[in-house]
């Protein structure tokens, strides 16, 4: 029994002038699924996020989302397909109140709301991430977690087909970290299909189905996690060569 | 023929202050919309020190090209680099710098028309005949031309083969980077923008021996310079060089083919397929 | 955000009041005051229809007096076929067709494109009418014979002006005005959350400069007879990016405060110095860059903060 693919990346590669920032990159997300992307710094993680998204064109290859090429189009078309994203440097809008914030991800994406029903979805997601009493603040008394936080309920709002998250866990103390990978579940628990680039590895392993592992560009790795994680060549790219 | 010659010919002129201006947005990271004004107030100058004080124009360049640099300076050092300190980001500086340069425009515009009031200015300089190819063209735009060939080509290997010249070419880059490796920025800056004024002044200079000037064309001259910037891709000094000759000899064919009414249509035509097909000038790289 | 709020019937109610007060104006004078205040408001109309687009873009544009030109000519060339109202219309249709062409070709870049491009706008078009009235109509002038007084023109502008305004408000209650928040917050936000941050600007410019060509159309019978030269004049684009900066630009009302003022002081001017006009734009320019970039209404604002601030202090 093979569920539906809903990603499927194909020797995607990408230059930034002479650098080759993703080389030949292969993966497939299937439905539910919680794919891990790993790989030490400046493997091109994020690169791949910004390729999947329309932040950034590729130079060669194709991303299908559900059989439709979306790697020629803009970011706003592959947002409004179902693609809906967090950034590894929060971005929020300061000048919209917090709920507005929400709002914003879930009037032009995927899936449409305006009004009333927009209002009430918001304030059902900010309850969902935490951030409830808050809604009609500004968004300058947010803390840093609450700001990603609320990120993730923007990401949600156009209740995307595909939510990647680019290290939605990063910078977090380990009592919000817990706070994090708990919110994390219960998306999974929804059956949400996500991409997670992430460096904190317990994380990995709670959350994961599966984990591509990437390093200088190109794909070591792909499995599933405790066995990928266990494999000599991603631990020789996290670690160094020990015979060097 | 004779369009790609009078074209080429006029197209000096304008290579002259479309590098001005390009070194001046590429490197000050000011879009200069007074440019045409100190084009203007050069034509005046040289009016009038040809007029009363009998100095011929080509000598003329030594005298203004010094009071150019000093007034650019001056400018950017006073007004434009607050402007650039208390920019956020490049949208503000862009929106600042465009606001703050039409108040130089209509400032200078207005100064000389109390001065000079609006009407046609012309004089006489070396306005005998010289023949090429069968057809005569006016002695004074050949000189002009070549001329502004000259100045070109100094400034070239001024920017190509000198110590300073790298500097200038390295802010031009990443002023950021540049300050990093022991470049005084905003000096150079301030170098650049008045170098860049220095250029469009002696581009006035030669204009004004072939061109009739009034006080209020400085806006139509901004326009074409700017033009040529974005054909040729900002901070490139050949590709404006060459934008410039495409744009002098379309302009005389519009203007004897069609109408001599029509030369803005004509630039506006260029800028428009520049626009849609080549935004990034037309020999500058693909920036995704 | 979708209900009406108290604060937005108050407004409501003051407008009504203000807009009564000021149509009365024509029945006190029908004069020198008359002709100013139809002056007034004509800016008053262009520099809200200037900042419905340029106010959430932070685009400067120019091409105020293009649009404008359009719209007496299509009245120019019409009056003498159509009624007025079809000609109103007609020119919101060329006036909008006409800035969604030149917002589609420079709005996709950045901003200074898009400010060089309307720079020139207004000549570009001033040379193809000269060039086509000369070569394939009999002149270059027309005459615009209508029985309106200024009071009619004075009215009509009124009105219209109410109607951007109510055009604005609506546009900042719409899926349009939230997506110019989001963009103007952070634009690659904006396209992640699906938003084609080019067309909405280009739907906005092509608002105002719809209503920038009526605005031209209305006008049309008070110039009585027109050519190209003052028809498409450049010195109407830089007054209206002068007076609704100095004004302010977050709200569709601040320009109010700049217009009156600064039409005073520019009729002024150019009456008696007719060449110190250009003189008076240049420190005006500068005066906003240097002194009031948030235009008079921050200035108001910022005073009326320190004060409460200050009233705080003292009651604690």
């Amino acid at each position: 029994m093979s569920k539906p693919v809903v990603l499927k990346v194909n020797s995607a590669t990408k230059r930034f002038g002479g650098l080759l920032a993703v080389n030949n990159l292969d993966f497939e997300v299937t439905e539910h699924e919680v794919l891990g992307l790993i790989g030490p710094n400046g493997s091109g993680k994020t690169t791949v996020m910004n390729l999947i998204s329309g932040a950034l064109k590729l130079s060669s290859g194709e991303i299908r989302l559900e059989e439709k090429i979306v790697s020629d189009l803009p970011a706003y078309k592959i947002s409004q397909l179902g693609i809906s994203r967090t950034f590894q440097l929060v971005k929020i809008l300061p000048t919209l109140s917090v709920i507005d914030n929400v709002i914003s991800g879930g009037v032009f994406g995927y899936h449409r709301m305006w009004g009333e029903n927009a209002e009430e979805t918001a304030l059902h997601l900010l309850k969902k991430v935490g951030l409830a009493a808050l809604a009609f603040k500004p968004t300058e008394q947010l803390t840093y977690i609450d700001q990603k936080r609320l990120e993730l309920a923007r990401a949600l709002a156009g209740n995307p087909k595909l939510l990647l998250l680019d290290e939605w866990l990063a910078g977090l103390n380990p009592t919000e970290l817990q706070i994090g990978i708990e919110l994390i579940h219960s998306l999974r628990a929804e059956g949400r299909t996500i991409i997670l680039v992430e460096h904190v590895m317990d994380a990995i392993r709670s959350l994961c189905d599966r984990c591509v592992v990437m390093s200088s560009g190109v794909k070591i790795a792909d499995g599933e996690v405790a066995e990928t994680l266990k494999n000599p060549e991603v631990i020789r790219a996290y670690l160094g060569d020990s015979d060097a | 023929m004779e369009i790609i010659i009078t074209g080429i010919l006029l197209g000096g002129a304008y290579a002259l202050i479309a590098v001005g201006l390009t070194i001046q947005y590429g490197v000050a990271r000011i879009m200069n919309l007074a440019t045409g004004e100190t084009l203007v107030a050069s034509c005046f100058c040289t009016f009038w020190m040809f007029n009363s004080l009998k100095i011929n124009p080509i000598l003329g360049i030594f005298l203004i090209a010094p009071a150019a640099f000093i007034l650019n300076w001056a400018i950017y050092s006073l007004l434009l680099l607050p402007l650039v300190r208390r920019a956020k980001n490049k949208a503000m500086l862009e929106v600042d710098s465009i606001l703050a340069t039409f108040g130089i425009l209509f400032l200078l515009e207005g100064l000389m028309l109390v001065g000079f009031g609006g009407e046609y200015f012309s004089y006489s300089f070396l306005s005998t005949s010289y023949t090429i190819a069968g057809t005569a063209y006016g002695l004074n735009r050949i000189v002009a031309f070549l001329a502004a060939v000259l100045i070109t080509g100094t400034l070239y290997v001024f920017l190509t083969h000198t110590r300073y010249g790298t500097s200038v070419r390295a802010v031009a880059v990443d002023p950021a980077a540049a300050g990093l490796v022991a470049i005084n920025v905003d000096r150079v800056s301030a170098f650049a923008f008045a170098l860049g004024g220095v250029v469009t002044a002696a581009g006035g200079t030669l204009l004004s021996t072939f061109y009739t000037f009034n006080a209020s064309m400085g806006v139509v001259f901004t326009m074409k310079a700017l033009i040529i910037v974005i054909m040729g891709g900002v901070g490139d000094v050949r590709g404006a060089v060459i934008a410039a000759l495409i744009l002098g000899i379309a302009e005389t064919a519009t203007a004897t083919l069609i109408d001599p009414g029509l030369t803005i249509a004509a630039t506006y035509f260029l800028f428009i397929l520049i626009l849609l097909f080549r935004p990034q000038g037309l020999f500058g790289r693909q920036t995704t | 955000m979708i209900k009406i709020t108290k604060d937005e019937i108050r407004i409501l109610l003051y407008m009504v009041v203000a807009v009564a007060i000021l149509a009365c104006l024509p029945l006190l004078d029908q004069g020198y005051i008359l002709s100013l205040g139809l002056t007034i408001v004509m800016y008053v109309a262009l520099c809200t229809a200037w900042v419905l687009f340029s106010g959430p873009t932070h685009y400067i544009s120019l091409a105020t007096a293009a649009f404008f030109g359009l719209g007496t000519y299509v009245v120019g060339i019409g009056i003498d076929v159509l009624p007025f109202p079809i000609l109103l219309i007609i020119a919101a249709l060329i006036g909008g067709v006409v800035s969604g062409l030149v917002g589609i070709a420079t709005l996709r870049l950045s901003g200074v494109y898009f400010v060089i491009f309307t720079l020139g706008m207004a000549e570009l078009i001033r040379q193809i009418v000269t060039w086509i009235q000369t070569n394939f109509t009999t002149g270059i002038g027309l005459y615009v014979l209508t029985d309106f007084s200024e009071a009619h023109i004075y009215w009509m502008l009124l009105a219209l002006t109410v109607l951007i305004f109510i055009t604005g408000w609506l546009i900042n209650r719409s899926r349009l005005g939230f997506a110019m928040r989001i963009i103007g917050n952070d634009e690659t936000v904006a396209a992640h959350v699906g938003i084609d941050s080019a067309k909405a600007k280009v739907l906005l410019f092509l608002i105002s400069g719809a209503y920038i060509a009526v605005i031209g159309a209305i006008l049309a019978p008070r110039f009585a007879y027109i050519e190209p030269p003052s028809a498409f004049n450049p010195m109407i684009s830089f007054l209206v990016v002068i007076m609704s900066l100095m004004g302010g630009t977050r709200t569709l009302w601040a320009p109010l405060i700049g217009v009156v003022p600064f039409t005073l002081l520019f009729d002024m001017v150019s009456a008696r110095f007719p060449n110190h006009s250009s003189i008076l734009l240049g420190i005006a320019f500068l005066l906003i860059v240097y002194l009031i970039p948030d235009g008079l209404i921050g200035r108001i604002e910022g005073i009326t903060k320190r004060f409460s601030k200050k009233k705080e202090r003292t009651h604690e």
